[in-house]
Formats: C-alpha cells, sequence, structure tokens
C-alpha cells in the first residue's frame, strides 16, 4: 500500500508537464523501479504521479538522417540490449543495461529513469558518458539540450527542473562510429546488484588497427557523478598497439585512477575501490582494443 | 559402497510433494493470506538508539492521525518479562530460559527495540501515526563487540538478571584437569620440540540474517470463546502458545496458535517474534482482527540472526600428523536480549571439541555476552557453521604449516566410530566413507598435485571440510511429538500432526511413513498441514534437524497402533482369522501368507463406522512419543576454485556435500534440502555479513540489496551424495538432514583458497576486499 497524493497517466509530453506544473508534489513515474522504491522508504511519502510509461513518442530506439542515434527514454532496458541499432553501433551500452537488477527490473526499468536517477551508480551512466550522449528535454519554457557532462550536479542530482521530461538521448555519429566497447560493471553478485564500480572504454584503431586513434575512459563510482577520465584517455591516446606491454599498461591504469576520487563507505573501502579502478581500465582497454579488431602482447 | 539401508514401499523412494500444486499454483495460503479483509494493520516503532532508556513519549500527534485505531507503548504493557527461545519448558528452574523483555520496552538494549505500537485501519494511516510519535531518551554508551561487553565499564543491560552482561562461561574439556601450556610441555617431553607444529590464531565469523522469504506475519483475534487466537508464520506454534501466554499473564487454554503454510523460517521463526505483541494489541481494541506485518528491514534488525563470534584458537600436532591438543576461547556476542540463550554457544562448543580426537586434551570455553546489537537466535545448524570455522580451518592451517595432506590429517585424528558424548552416540558411522566419496569425486590427489606451486592472476584450489552433528535435541531437551491417525469411510486416511511443515517436505516425508507403516498408499494419506494448537497433538516443532527423527517414530508408532486397529475391526467383520495372521497392504486387509485380499479399506471402514453393532468403531490411533536417544549424523564438503586474483573474485568449479544421514526417506526432497544447505553456506562464505555501526548499534545494510545473499547466477551446479546406511535408533534408520548441509562448504572454500594461495583467511565472509586486501599484505599481487 503506497502513501500517494494522486496518480495521472500523461498521454502525451505536453500533458505530462501539464499536469506536473499543477501541484508541486508532483514527480515523473515511468518503470517505478526507483519511484515506487522512494515512496515506501518515505522519501516520496505523499507524493502525486505524473506516469509517462505509456506515451508512444517516448518510446524505440532510431538512425536518424544525419546518422545521429536516438534513444527515446521511456525504452525499458530489455529493448535497449535487444535493439539491432544498439547492437551494431552501440553494443556496449546493450551489454551494460543487461546488468541491470533481475529480468523484471529490466522489463519494467526505463534509461531515461536510470539517467534522470542521478545516481554514480547507475548501469547505463558511464556508457552514456563515454558515448558524449546528448539529452534533450522539454519543459514549461520549451526544449533544451545538454550534453552528458553538464547533466550531472552531484549524487542523485540532475540539471533536470522537476517539471521537464527528457524526450530523447541523441548519441551523435562521430561519437560511435568505428569505436568499439566494453562495460565492466564490478558488483558483489552476478545479478540483483548495486555497482561498486563502473567502467567503459570506447577505443577506435586506425585503419591499419595499429594505433588507438581514439578512447573514451568513463567510469560510474569512482567519482560523486558518472563521467570520463580525460587523464586516462590521454595517456592512450595515439599509443601503438605494439607498444602496450604490462608496464604501459600499469602507467595507463595510474594515470585513469589520478582522474578519479574514490571514497571509504561501509559499502567498500578506498583501498579496494582503488585496486578496481586500476584493474578494470586495464581489463576494459584491452577487450576494446580486441573488439575493434586490434591485437595486443599485454 | 554398499550398506544395510532400508528402502521399503514409500519410505526411501521419491514421492512427489504432497504440497507440490498448491505451492505452485499459488492455491497454498499463508497468514497475510488468509487475514480477514477488514483487519486492522500494526505497525511498530523502533528504537534510534542503541543503548538508553526511554524516558517519555508524546503519543497526541500520533492518535490525531485519520484511521489511527490506537497508540500503545512501553509504558502501557503489562509488567512482565517472557522469554522466547523455540525451547520446549523446563520443569528445572534452573534450565529454563531466561525471560528478559517486554512486550515493548522501557529499557532500550539495541538500535530498533520495539518501543510502541500504533494499530490502524491501514498502512498508511499506522505508518503516518508512527512518524508523529515523539520519542525522548537518555542514552548510554553502546557497546556491539562480546569483548566490549566483557568490559567492566560496560552498562549490564539487564542488571535484574546479571551483575554483568555474561549470559553464561563455559568451558568443555576432555578432561577437568586440561591445561594447554602443561599439555604444550608435556608434548615437547614426548615427541621432542622440534617435532611439534603450532598454529595460535583468531577467527570471525559473521552476523547473519536467515533470508527465509515469507516475512515473520502474523494476525490476531479473540474469538467468540474468548481464545486470544494468533494465526502465526512460525515453526513452532505449541512453544508460541506458552510463550504469548507466559507474556501476557493469561492461562495457556486461553491462547490458540494457527500456524498455516509458511514461507521458510530457517530458525528465525524457531523463536516466539511478534506474535506476543499482537496477541496483546487485539486485546486492547475489542478483540478485532490486527495484522501485524513486519518489513523486511524490521525482520532483519529486530528479529532474530546468526551469532557473531570472535575465537581465540590454537593447537598442535606433529609434524607427521598426530593432532594432540586444541584449545578455544570463543567470544560470542549475543545482542540485546537472550533468545536461546547460551544453548547454541554451547553447541558449538561442543562440536569444536568433539570433532576430533584429542589424545591430549581439548578445552572449549566460551563466554555468551549481551550486546547492543541485533539479537541472536538459532538459525539453521545452530552455532555448528562457527564451530567447523574455528576447528576446520585449525586443521588446514596445521597442514598447511606441517605440510601434512589435509584429508589424510583427517582420516587419522578426526571423531571414531561409536563415539559417545554423554547421550549422544555415534551409532551408525559413515563420516570416513563420505569423505572418501567427496575425495574421490573432486580428485583429490590429482588436484593438490596440479595446484602446486602456482603463479599469476588466476589461480586453482581444492579444500574439504568435515562436520558431526547431532539429531534431534534429547537429552538437553525434551523431545515429544505427537500423532493422530483416523480412517475415512473409503479406506483413507487423515493424518494429523504436531510437527511442522515450513517448506522443508516434512509433510510429505511423513505421509510416506505413514504409508509404510499402516499399508494405506501414499496417495490416500491426507496430512492436514495447519498447526492448530486447539486442534493438532503436541509437538516441540521445527528445529533442530529432528523431526523425521521424533515425529517419525511418533508416527512409526501411531501407525502400528492404527493397523492393529483396523485389523481388529477386521476379524469382527470376518471372525474366520486371526489377527496375527492378517496384514494391511495397498489399501486392503489381506492374509498375511498368501497375500489374499479379504476386505478392502473402504468396505471395512464404511461398515466400521455404520455397522449398528454396538461397537461405535470409528476407527483412528493416537500415539505420542517421547525420544529417548540421539545419533550423531555427519558429512562433508569436497570443493575445487579458482581465483581472479586481482579482484578476488572466487568462481566454485566444483563442489560436493556428502552427507551421512542414515536412511534417506525421499531422495529428491533430500538432495533439494542439501542444496539449499549448500548455497546457504556459500553465502556465509563469501557475501552475507550485517553490518553494525560501532558508534550506534545501527545496522547499516538491513536491506536485500546491501545484504547479500547468493543469487541464483552465483550458485554453481550443486553435487550431492549420501552414505545411505539404516541408522539403529529411528524407526526407518534415519539421521539429521535438515541443518546439516548448511555446515562444511563455507570452511571448504577457505581451506580451497588456502591451497591456491598459501593465505590463511580468519574472518568470514571471504569478501572480494578480505581476499584483495590478503593478497596485497602477502605480495601476491
Amino acid at each position: 500500500m503506497f502513501d500517494m497524493k494522486w496518480f495521472h497517466e500523461a498521454s502525451s509530453v505536453d500533458d505530462a508537464i501539464e499536469w506536473l506544473k499543477k501541484d508541486e508534489d508532483a514527480e515523473i513515474i515511468s518503470g517505478g523501479t526507483d519511484v515506487l522504491i522512494w515512496m515506501r522508504e518515505g522519501k516520496y511519502a505523499g507524493k502525486a504521479l505524473v506516469s509517462i510509461h505509456n506515451i508512444p513518442e517516448l518510446k524505440g530506439i532510431s538512425l536518424e538522417q544525419n546518422g545521429d542515434i536516438v534513444i527515446r527514454p521511456a525504452t525499458n532496458f530489455y529493448n535497449i540490449t535487444h535493439n539491432d541499432i544498439i547492437q551494431k553501433y552501440m553494443k556496449s551500452l546493450g551489454e551494460a543495461v543487461d546488468m541491470v537488477g533481475g529480468p523484471q527490473t529490466r522489463w519494467a526499468g526505463t534509461i531515461g529513469g536510470n539517467i534522470c536517477n542521478g545516481a554514480t551508480s547507475a548501469e547505463s551512466a558511464s556508457t552514456m558518458s563515454a558515448f558524449d550522449a546528448n539529452i534533450e528535454l522539454k519543459g514549461p519554457n520549451g526544449i533544451r539540450v545538454v550534453p552528458i557532462s553538464n547533466w550531472y550536479l552531484g549524487p542523485g542530482k540532475t540539471v533536470k527542473d522537476r517539471c521537464e521530461v527528457v524526450t530523447k538521448f541523441i548519441i551523435p555519429k562521430s561519437n560511435y562510429e568505428n569505436f568499439y566497447g566494453y562495460y565492466i560493471k564490478y558488483g558483489k553478485r552476478k545479478a540483483m546488484e548495486i555497482t561498486t564500480l563502473g567502467c567503459s572504454c570506447l577505443v577506435k584503431l586506425d585503419d591499419k588497427k595499429t594505433k588507438i586513434e581514439d578512447i573514451k575512459l568513463a567510469y560510474g563510482v569512482a567519482n560523486p557523478i558518472p563521467k570520463r577520465v580525460v587523464e586516462g584517455e590521454n595517456f592512450a591516446k595515439g599509443k601503438m598497439l605494439k607498444d602496450i606491454d604490462e608496464q604501459f599498461l600499469k602507467e595507463y591504469s595510474e594515470a585513469a585512477l589520478s582522474g578519479t576520487n574514490p571514497r571509504d563507505s561501509w559499502r567498500a573501502s578506498k583501498d579496494f575501490r582503488i585496486q578496481l579502478i586500476k584493474e578494470l581500465a586495464i581489463r576494459t582497454l584491452k577487450e576494446s582494443i580486441s573488439r575493434a579488431g586490434g591485437k595486443i602482447n599485454g | 559402497m554398499e550398506y544395510d539401508k532400508f528402502i521399503g514401499k514409500y519410505v526411501g523412494r521419491t514421492e512427489l510433494r504432497v504440497d507440490a500444486y498448491g505451492k505452485v499454483t499459488g492455491r497454498a495460503k499463508y497468514s497475510a493470506d488468509l487475514a480477514p479483509k477488514d483487519s486492522y494493520v500494526a505497525k511498530v516503532l523502533h528504537s534510534t538508539i542503541g543503548n538508553g532508556e526511554v524516558v517519555s513519549i508524546d503519543i497526541e500527534e500520533a492518535k490525531k492521525v485519520d484511521g489511527v485505531v490506537g497508540v500503545f507503548t512501553c509504558f502501557d504493557v503489562p509488567d512482565i518479562e517472557f522469554p522466547t527461545a523455540g525451547h520446549p519448558y523446563s520443569l528445572d528452574p534452573g534450565h529454563r530460559d531466561l525471560c528478559d523483555r517486554h512486550l515493548l520496552n522501557k529499557r532500550v538494549r539495541y538500535y530498533g527495540d520495539d518501543i510502541a505500537a500504533v494499530v490502524a485501519l491501514d498502512e498508511v494511516a499506522a505508518t503516518k501515526a508512527l512518524k508523529k510519535i515523539k520519542v525522548e531518551y537518555k542514552e548510554y554508551p553502546v557497546f556491539t563487540t562480546a569483548r566490549e561487553g566483557l568490559d567492566k565499564n560496560a552498562t549490564p543491560l539487564h542488571p535484574n538478571l546479571f551483575k554483568d552482561n555474561v549470559i553464561a562461561h563455559i568451558d568443555f574439556k576432555t578432561d577437568k584437569d586440561f591445561d594447554y601450556d602443561k599439555a604444550m610441555e608435556e608434548a615437547k617431553k614426548q615427541y621432542g620440540a622440534e617435532n611439534l607444529v603450532e598454529i595460535v590464531k583468531n577467527v570471525k565469523t559473521p552476523l547473519i540474517s536467515h533470508s527465509h522469504l515469507e516475512l515473520p506475519v502474523s494476525y490476531a483475534y479473540v474469538d467468540t470463546n474468548g481464545k486470544i487466537t494468533v494465526v502465526a508464520s512460525t515453526q513452532i506454534p505449541h512453544i508460541v502458545r506458552r510463550c504469548v501466554a507466559h507474556a501476557l499473564g493469561v492461562p495457556m487454554g486461553k491462547v490458540r496458535i494457527i500456524k498455516p503454510y509458511i514461507g521458510g523460517g530457517f530458525g528465525n521463526k524457531q523463536d516466539a517474534l511478534y506474535e506476543p505483541l499482537n496477541a496483546w494489541l487485539t486485546t486492547k481494541v475489542n478483540g478485532h482482527p490486527v495484522l501485524l506485518e513486519i518489513s523486511r528491514e524490521e525482520t532483519i534488525v529486530s528479529t532474530r540472526t546468526r551469532h557473531r563470534m570472535d575465537a581465540d584458537i590454537k593447537g598442535v600436532c606433529t609434524k607427521d600428523g598426530k593432532l594432540l591438543f586444541r584449545k578455544i576461547t570463543n567470544y560470542v556476542a549475543n545482542g540485546g536480549y537472550a533468545s536461546h540463550g547460551n544453548s547454541i554457544t554451547a553447541k558449538c562448543a561442543g562440536i569444536f571439541k568433539n570433532l576430533y580426537k584429542n589424545p591430549m586434551g581439548c578445552s572449549s570455553e566460551a563466554y555468551t555476552v549481551y550486546t547492543n546489537s541485533p539479537t541472536s537466535g538459532a538459525m539453521r545448524a545452530y552455532g555448528v557453521p562457527q564451530s567447523v570455522s574455528f576447528a576446520e580451518t585449525l586443521a588446514d592451517d596445521l597442514c598447511f604449516k606441517a605440510g601434512l595432506d589435509p584429508y589424510k590429517f583427517r582420516m587419522d585424528n578426526i571423531v571414531e566410530e561409536g563415539f559417545k558424548d554423554g547421550g549422544n552416540v555415534f551409532y551408525t558411522y559413515g563420516l570416513k566413507d563420505a569423505m572418501k566419496i567427496g575425495h574421490d569425486h573432486i580428485k583429490w590427489e590429482e588436484k593438490r598435485e596440479k595446484y602446486k606451486n602456482q603463479t599469476g592472476n588466476i589461480r586453482r584450489g581444492v579444500g574439504m571440510c568435515c562436520f558431526m552433528y547431532q539429531t534431534a535435541v534429547w537429552p538437553i531437551s525434551l523431545e515429544v511429538s505427537g500423532v493422530r491417525m483416523i480412517l475415512n469411510q473409503d479406506g483413507s486416511m487423515q493424518l494429523q500432526i504436531g510437527a511442522t511443515e515450513i517448506g522443508q517436505g516434512a509433510d510429505t516425508v511423513f505421509s510416506q511413513i505413514a504409508a509404510e507403516t499402516t499399508g494405506i498408499t501414499f496417495d490416500k494419506v491426507y496430512i492436514m498441514s495447519t498447526q492448530d494448537t486447539d486442534l493438532t497433538p503436541y509437538d516441540s516443532g521445527a528445529y533442530g534437524s529432528r523431526q523425521s527423527y521424533v515425529c517419525g517414530n511418533a508416527i512409526h508408532k501411531c501407525g502400528q497402533i492404527f493397523k492393529k486397529n483396523i485389523l481388529e475391526y477386521a476379524i469382527h467383520m470376518k471372525p474366520e482369522y486371526k489377527v496375527e495372521d492378517l496384514d494391511v497392504d495397498n489399501n486392503n486387509v489381506i492374509i498375511k501368507k498368501s497375500g489374499e485380499v479379504i476386505l478392502t479399506m473402504a468396505e471395512l471402514a464404511t461398515n466400521a463406522i455404520y455397522e449398528k453393532d454396538g461397537l461405535n468403531n470409528h476407527i483412528h490411533a493416537e500415539a505420542s512419543i517421547e525420544t529417548t536417544t540421539n545419533t550423531f549424523a555427519s558429512g562433508c564438503c569436497f570443493v575445487d576454485i579458482e581465483i581472479d586474483m586481482k579482484l578476488g573474485l572466487i568462481t566454485i568449479k566444483d563442489i560436493i556435500n556428502v552427507h551421512d544421514s542414515g536412511t534417506i526417506l525421499n531422495p529428491a526432497l533430500a538432495i533439494a534440502q542439501v542444496h539449499g544447505g549448500m548455497s546457504m553456506s556459500l553465502g556465509y562464505a563469501m557475501s552475507e555479513e550485517l553490518l553494525v555501526d560501532e558508534k550506534t548499534g545501527r545496522v547499516l545494510n538491513d536491506n536485500w540489496l546491501d545484504y547479500k545473499i547468493p543469487t541464483a547466477m552465483d550458485s554453481p551446479d550443486f553435487h550431492v551424495e549420501f552414505v545411505n546406511m539404516k541408522d539403529p535408533t529411528g524407526g526407518y534408520g534415519n539421521k539429521a538432514l535438515g541443518e546439516p548441509p548448511a555446515v562444511p562448504p563455507a570452511v571448504a572454500v577457505r581451506n580451497a583458497v588456502l591451497n591456491a594461495t598459501g593465505c590463511m583467511m580468519n574472518e568470514f565472509p571471504m569478501t572480494s576486499q578480505r581476499l584483495v586486501a590478503e593478497f596485497k599484505k602477502q605480495g601476491l599481487i
């Protein structure tokens, strides 16, 4: 039994915005895998809910004329993982969201919720950061687009206003074309798990597959917000594959670490997080290179 | 290996669970399903300090919340302290459970203690009202560990019972004069100091939550006859009745407990939990039904847990592998209330001492101490998982240091056939055969050889762990079980028992035993799954791996009387025969020698009830049994693991539990029981641990996201074997199997880590973080 003020099933984005404006206690619900938990534990007790779960314009994934990929926010994790466009161009994102909770959560939960909850541990967050997704929102004051690097304000906090609805995630062609990636969610269990540390890497090799032409490295939980770690990227950019040995990997992992701010908590010690940050940097890089068709010895 | 085993027509064979279809289709009803729709809803207010007193409570605002029926506080409850442990009452006052809590407590002993309750029309109103209750506390310093509890400055939590916080201090010795240091001197003389190997260490085991699926739900009402009735998810309805009567200060006959299907208990529900409070709440709202369904968070913090233990251990063996003597001092944190008191510590201490031959002695000392942490009580295997965490890590560490083979070391030093400890006897002994089966399955020698001198990030290891385990609780406690059988007009049987089905398959096995004993077929045995203290006979309940032994024997006894009654009526109908010439088989009365059918059971039953013969023969039988034997079960686990050193990840490549549990009554159910136990033990090994904040006493991970029980994805294929040997003490030769599977896997994994890396992990669970820290410390990564 939920302590819910009222509930509205929105028919369109505009309808949702109208209802959100009506009551300061109104919040958006989509899959409900976060919101209903907050309501149960009291954080959202007494809130009114506006559902965007059944708005057709918020669902689906498409490849635009200009080559950009558009992921609409109410698309559930299952449908992202099993989408042909994602499998072809953004495989590591499909894999990342396939690690959310269990099958039920992946069917109910949406990528919009995963990005809007502001959690640094969100499975899609580090990979969406690696792809430098742009986030389109619609609100009482119209439409705006925010790059994901400007999206997060702190743990659980984003730039989204309460009355704004995310309408699109846009991944420009240049951000995914010829990039191959790998995401590791390190959790204490293999399912029904919160991310202890998430690491997402994207690598673009040159045509001859001898050199790292470009690299994106992003973490979840290594910082208060999910974000790219340019210190690691810069260290590896332009590196010849034949020169990648254990020494390089060790230094690369140290460079990655320098762009993070792991902390001690009862969930994991700082020392353990440091170990994970370094080791996952190495493992995601190796696998990304391999997926891009490159070969290394290390 | 071939043994004298029992395989009957039903017993010893796989029969489908009698409740399979009902449970799979959702037709089986549990306590919350049965509560009347108009039940009030109760919620409990828990303390937000770890140690102190409630000075005052302001409930005025809470009472004004729309839908609130009543608000009750620790200042309103009867001034009666009562026990909660699922133990039969003892006539010996010195052996009774401690009475150390009120229904709601003014004296706060842990963070989460029950201090007030709201009854409302619905859950939302009750929750809103809880938030409006204002509590003023007086706080004392918090101590969460047993060692802190022993400090003379720690506030006594129950000053009316103890001047300090020590519930009990025990020292089980092989010989009252045994002294570790003297034994060492003696050993040096006898074997030479250079030929001795000693291990001195500390082992810590975690605070664990049972994690049964169904929460401890109850609804309570006052019946038309004035009986205070509680329908509850409990393992022990008859004991709960006694505890409720005690807590409310009413006679036992005034209380009725009904137990429908229950969704697991693992020992947490071997305690009176919130049934006494709920019974009292209904009396405060004119007997209207009150549903009290606590949350998972409340279940984790405010019901019971597995004891956290912290033990200093030492032992000595000779370089050629003779274990000489051992000593353990175990500091056991019991939480804010006694619950089962010292009995779990005592069982832990006894098994530590008994599992090995102690040619030069053993001392098993322990302190059970009140602490400002969640109360510990019974949990599957009752202190023995901790016991083997001490005994079986010591064994492997000695072997590692001395360069001995752990398998051979155990074959030479482990408890032998015929071992006796008081009334507990190893009648049938299958421990070494079990070890042999496990050893062969895992390919012990081959793997030990292969896994020598490994380097690199991925390493492999094999490990083992043994255990022994009492079947039932005699002679420590009473062992009584009652059974009633009634013959229906169609020749089928009603079977009523006091023992409880809690998901383990008890009803199925009881039906098999009834069919085997009476000759009425399994499909015609209708067991009453609900235990109702007004209807079903007395039994102490589901715990101690006792029911198939004690109640099984009671069914065996009752079945023989029942059959005799049937045959006596048969010769009334067929006077040409004598009782001793006849038998019942396949729902017919037959001539023993020829097998010829002389009456069907339906004919006999119909006749018995409706014949106006003046015999008044509604055929039934009733029996109860007091068991005065106890037999040791035993077994082992062998495991083969792989470790990803840099991430501290253990993968189980192969694992087998082998159980010496006497006759296996229903192989499919037995295997399922072992699977569940193995999974539970792997949680203890690698992930499960309640974290208690040292400063406040608050549990940090009171939910299933942060408290890590293994998922199906984390569980390997479990292999199970049995040494199926008929024990002379059971009706059909069965020994304990309910709890034992949860004992050995954790330590087998730990010993495999030692084999793989040379690291002696002495704190459970072996989380990745702890493994990585240890590997770094040892310079392995």
